[in-house]
């Protein structure tokens, strides 16, 4: 079972180094790593379901000198998510991407993007996440720089900068760790750790770098212009997946290993960043003329929502209700991941086929694009957060949790957001639709429009519908 | 001997000061990347005075192994960077 940790890490990596060696064969190399891959983590996440969390010492070096890796609920669920997002991704991309020149130059970062994804959600170890961390920033940078125009080079490079001054600030904070404590690895941390100067100011100053990371309010001006210019398939891994995972680091700190520090106060004000996010995210996103900085600014308001979470599990005692939070504030990451990937995918495709993304001049893209335009509605769902979508679930226990700890400011935002995303998406498509004619056949292009609306209607059916297990897979994992 | 180890751990807090200053405030690219690795070189500082354990005993191996790591990531960014950075005044010099 533990064995599955270091497959996960290990398919994509070789994966990445034979599609370099091997460019004519990559894209059959990519389906196999990208099929091998999801068996390994639909493993694991039964395993982990089944049995709890798993550990792993890579060469049997204990924790302290060695690096552990680990996964439990909360990382299995993402880990699936990612990994379904990145197979759907990779068949999409096998179409996209038309030249074999562009494929060659793609296929080899996108799995080192994987692999370092894949590493960071399962290590155990402080250090190891900081590596993760930059080896995930340069892969997206050079992903997101593959488009290149001079907005996509001009982007990536902001990217790389901000990425970099937030890992340097993390790093920061690691290296107070070890002085304080002497140990990086997260479990031993955890028990180890107590309130104090040394403590508060490592969590201050690793939390600041990943909030750059994630692109949470007011540090967010980096991310549209990056996922806005960069090619489709990019955009859906770094909206849907990379951001988040510098959110699941936050998420692990504040909630695992410093959970004992972390004050009302600093709960709050990670509240009132998210929403601000999701106010200003939503109302750019409404304002925009072009469809995917209208994603990109959703990615931005979307991320609020999952830090307003935070002070309703600060204020909720442990026990049932803060359990139900805590499963809500998962569900809603992880319907995100499927939406916007899918909602990026399927902007894509409109982009490929019209030439623009502009969205006063969409007219008709319902009758040329059907499946595309079913998959935008269903992102919708998924993003408004509709019933009978993830997101919904993920909303519902938001309001419960605000109503059960008194906290009304976040009920106000999260309505307030709720209608803003209602107004943006319903004017993609007022302008989608126009009076031509209906194909045929509703899917005209399968191999790009299927993965676009697989991954949507796992938004909205698949988590909605069958969301249960996910509360039952976290116990204990927080 | 303590005071050594903290003149170490301070210097590298101000470098880590200065560089953060420089890469925020500046509008030149290759001032915030030189900021960016200025403030990395505070951070290497600080591992190496967390690494010190007293004289006449051996200093903790696991910060010199970070420090190590850091500068292989440092340089590899610092030449993504710059890879960009030049195919961006390629590209305003061409167009």
């Amino acid at each position: 079972m533990a064995d599955t940790l270091i497959w996960l890490v290990a398919i994509p990596l070789a994966g990445s180094i034979a599609t370099l060696l091997l460019p004519r064969q990559a894209t059959a190399l990519v389906y196999v790593a990208a099929v091998a891959t999801t068996a390994v983590a639909g493993t694991l996440l039964y395993g982990v379901g089944s049995q709890g969390p798993v550990s792993y010492e890579i060469g049997g070096w204990t924790a302290g000198l060695g690096i552990a890796l680990r996964a439990d609920g909360l990382s299995a669920l993402l880990l699936m998510m990612s990994t379904l997002v990145v197979l759907a991704g990779s068949v999409y991309a096998s179409a996209y991407f038309s030249k074999a020149a562009e494929r060659a130059r793609f296929w080899p970062l996108w799995l080192l993007l994987w692999t370092s994804l894949n590493a960071l959600l399962l290590s155990g170890d402080l250090f190891n996440l900081y590596v993760t961390l930059e080896l995930l920033g340069l892969s997206a940078v050079a992903l997101a720089s593959l488009g290149g125009t001079l907005a996509a080079v001009q982007a990536a490079l902001r990217y790389l900068l901000v990425g970099l001054l937030g890992s340097m600030m993390f790093l920061a904070g690691v290296s107070l760790i070890y002085a304080g404590y002497g140990t990086l690895d997260l479990a031993t941390l955890a028990r180890a750790v107590e309130a104090g100067p040394v403590a508060w100011t490592a969590l201050a100053l690793m939390t600041a770098g990943l909030l750059l990371k994630t692109a949470l309010f007011p540090l967010h001006f980096w991310l549209p212009p990056a996922h806005a210019s960069a090619p489709a398939p990019v955009s859906a891994v770094l909206s849907a997946l990379v951001v988040k995972a510098a959110f699941y680091l936050v998420l692990r700190l504040w909630l695992d290993t410093f959970a004992d520090l972390v004050t009302p106060a600093a709960a709050n004000l990670l509240g009132i960043l998210g929403a601000g996010a999701i106010l200003w995210g939503s109302w750019r996103a409404l304002r925009t003329e072009r469809l995917k900085l209208l994603a990109a600014y959703s990615t931005v308001a979307q991320l609020g929502y999952l830090f307003l979470f935070f002070p309703v599990l600060q204020a909720l005692p442990p026990g049932p209700a803060r359990d139900a939070a805590l499963g809500g504030l998962v569900i809603l990451a992880l319907t995100h991941g499927f939406a916007k990937a899918g909602l990026f995918l399927a902007i894509g495709i409109i982009q490929q086929r019209s030439g623009h993304d502009r969205i006063r001049e969409l007219d008709g893209t319902a009758q040329r694009l059907p499946a595309s335009t079913f998959a935008i509605a269903l992102a919708g769902v998924a993003l408004i957060g509709l019933p009978p979508s993830g997101a919904f679930l993920g909303k519902w226990q938001l309001l419960a949790g605000s109503f059960a700890s008194g906290q009304w400011l976040w009920i106000l935002v999260t309505m307030a957001g709720s209608l803003l995303a209602a107004a943006y998406m319903f004017r993609v498509l007022g302008h989608a639709f126009g009076h031509q004619p209906y194909p045929q056949r509703p899917v005209t292009v399968a191999r790009e429009e299927w993965p676009a609306l697989i991954l949507t209607s796992l938004a909205v059916a698949g988590l909605g519908l069958a969301g249960a297990p996910i509360w039952g897979l976290l116990e204990g994992s927080t | 001997m303590l005071t050594a180890q903290w003149l170490y751990a301070m210097t590298g807090c101000l470098i880590v000061a200065l560089g953060l200053r420089t890469a925020l405030l500046h509008a030149v690219l290759l001032h915030r990347l030189i900021g960016v690795n200025v403030m990395g070189a505070g951070v290497f500082l600080m591992l190496i005075a967390v690494a010190y354990r007293g004289p006449g005993v051996a200093p903790d191996p696991v910060p010199h192994a970070l420090v190590l790591t850091g500068i292989v990531v440092a340089v590899s960014a610092t030449a993504l960077v710059l890879a960009l950075a030049r195919r961006l005044t390629g590209e305003q010099d061409n167009g």
